[in-house]
């Protein structure tokens, strides 16, 4: 009984964006059966009572004071996106999207 | 091959404060020996002639002033292409950033021009810093200089080929998992993973936000010290920038060359040694041990018992950390857009664009990654994973009650043929066996050459608590200086010509 079925990988390719070919599918569910099967590991640690790490030195806030400098120029930003018009980015359509 | 090139980077800078050489010729030189070698190696997925030209003229300039130089005026630098570097090509490896020229400096890169530093070009890597050999890079492998059917290391295997190849002094690199010291043990270099937040992490190009940390990759210890402090120390503009002074990193690096440990703790990590550890690689380390015990060092065997548990543990957050991160690459404000002929909607252009702008690996972390934070499974993958991150930091804390250093092989292996772990993403992963537990816990760790194993070199691994860098660079001097008493050259001197 394999950790992830194919299905699974294609659905969470599709939550991450990705339009994955079927091949790719093939080879992704393998490999991700075989590494999910591994990581698992982690789970043979009795580790109930252990806070989770989630950055190896403590993190707080940092703040700036709120003062006007320089950004970026508009028009330097815009020539290296993909498409602009009329000084903003401009995208492909993002209503009435059929699912 | 101009004699200039052979020297490192502190004797570089000398020669070009004395006046013996300029910083124009020095640049040079490089430039002329990556023409004449990169077809073979490629290291470099941009050169920048005219920039590297430019920066040295200035410093020229400046020395014919009289004005004063910084310890590392008009040496040349290799720059991984994870950093970004104001109007020059940034990819990270990936094709999703061609052709993208960034309008701004990472801090990094805005130190290294400061120090007048004189960056030649950006080096190749496992797109977006995910692999242990450079063949993830989307524009082609990059070859070890000491075998060129064999890997450079990753991911920051075109700075280490760059540097073991004589295309430049020294360059940097950056390490989530071991992306600095991995290159560094199979080139034959010195490479310093610093604590996490001693090297801004602003204007990095985000893989894993907890664990990405750049560091130097170098032929001596000295010039690693060197670098690190160019680069290193606090910066308003990341979050996670320590806000203290570094130690002092070159102080400790010439005080570790006159090769005396009297005193000094080494603690042998039980757990980083054994099954799927090659002979020679084990040998090397053994005769590194017994280098330390002549320096004077007290050498002990600890266990560190979770480390066994770091690669899963690793292999769960990054990619987690990484299918946030790379969510960024929308096909709206820069980089690649595919499929947008008026008709499609955004979301299915954004999926076709990072379909044909990632490669295989970067989609398998984005999804494994997807997967280990989605709703039922986070508690058992993502959760459990930080608690082992937590058990792994108390290892070490541990270990460090009684030890000043922890010492284990760098790799589990040599240099491995180009092609040979490509389709299988467990062996490729297993690359990064000891040096997991040192990002995990956001601590210090150098990789120094020790050794041959066949002919190739074989990395000593150097763990110090957080903070205690200088720890690293003053064993790691004292054993370089050893390792070359012993052999009567250092280890890079033994690789045949490219």
């Amino acid at each position: 009984m394999p950790s992830i079925s194919r299905e699974e990988v294609a659905y969470l390719a599709k939550l991450a964006r990705l339009a994955v070919t079927d091949e790719e599918l093939d080879t992704f569910a393998g490999q991700l059966d075989i590494i999910i099967g591994a990581v698992a590991r982690v789970g043979e640690v009795a580790a109930d009572d252990i806070p989770p790490t989630s950055h190896a030195v403590p993190v707080v806030n940092v703040l700036r004071p709120d003062v006007i400098r320089p950004s970026l120029d508009r028009d330097e930003v815009l020539a290296l996106a993909p498409a602009a018009e009329g000084g903003r980015f401009r995208v492909p359509r993002i209503l009435d999207e059929p699912e | 091959m101009s004699d200039l090139v052979r020297l490192d980077a502190a004797s570089l800078a000398a020669e070009i404060a004395a006046g013996n050489a300029s910083a124009v010729e020095v640049a040079e030189a490089h430039l002329d020996r990556i023409a004449a070698t990169d077809d073979r190696v490629h290291a470099f997925l941009h050169v920048d002639a005219d920039g590297a030209l430019t920066a040295a003229r200035a410093v020229d300039e400046r020395r014919s002033r009289g004005e004063e130089l910084g310890p590392l005026a008009g040496v040349p630098l290799a720059m991984k292409d994870v950093v970004v570097t104001r109007g020059l090509p940034s990819t990270s490896g990936s094709k999703i950033l061609a052709g993208w020229r960034p309008p701004y400096d990472a801090t990094v890169s805005a130190r290294v021009k400061a120090a007048g530093i004189v960056m030649l070009g950006k080096t190749n890597m496992d797109e977006f810093a995910m692999g242990s050999s450079t063949e993830n890079s989307a524009y082609g492998a990059t070859h070890n200089p000491w075998d060129l059917s064999r890997v450079p290391g990753g991911s920051s295997g075109g700075s280490s080929a760059a540097v073991a190849a004589y295309q430049a002094p020294f360059g940097i690199g950056t390490d989530t998992g071991g992306s600095i010291r991995q290159p560094a043990a199979v080139t034959g270099l010195v490479g310093h993973k610093p604590t996490y937040g001693g090297v801004s992490r602003y204007g990095l190009i985000a893989f894993s936000s907890s664990l990405d940390q750049a560091g130097p990759l170098t032929r001596t210890v000295l010039d690693a010290a060197l670098l690190h402090e160019a680069i290193g120390g606090h910066d308003p503009a990341d979050s996670t920038s320590i806000d203290a002074p570094l130690p002092a990193l070159v102080t400790a690096a010439r005080d570790g060359a006159r090769a005396d440990l009297s005193g000094l703790r080494v603690g042998i990590v039980r757990e980083l040694s054994g099954e799927g550890y090659e002979p020679g690689v084990l040998a090397g380390f053994a005769a590194a041990v017994t280098l330390l015990t002549g320096l004077g060092a007290t050498v002990t065997e600890v266990s560190c018992a979770h480390f066994g548990y770091a690669l899963p543990a690793y292999y769960l957050i990054a990619p987690s950390e990484c299918s946030s991160n790379l969510a960024r690459f929308d096909a709206v404000r820069y980089g690649l857009r595919v499929g947008d002929d008026g008709v499609r909607g955004l979301e299915e252009v954004m999926s076709l664009t990072r379909e044909a702008g990632f490669g295989a690996e970067v989609k398998r972390r984005v999804i494994l990654g997807t997967y280990a934070l989605s709703s039922g499974y986070y508690d058992a993958y993502y959760g459990q994973a930080q608690k082992v991150r937590t058990l792994i930091s108390r290892d070490f804390a541990a270990a460090f009650a009684d030890c000043d250093v922890l010492v284990s092989p760098t790799t589990p292996t040599v240099a491995f043929p180009l092609g040979a772990r490509v389709d299988d993403p467990m062996a490729m992963y297993a690359a990064d066996l000891c040096t997991l537990p040192a990002s995990l816990a956001g601590t210090p760790a150098i990789s120094v050459p020790c050794g041959l194993s066949d002919g190739l070199p074989v990395g000593l691994q150097i763990m110090a608590p957080a903070q205690a860098d200088d720890r690293c660079y003053r064993v790691a001097a004292a054993v370089e200086t050893a390792v070359a008493g012993r052999d009567g050259r250092p280890i890079l001197a033994a690789a045949p010509p490219v």
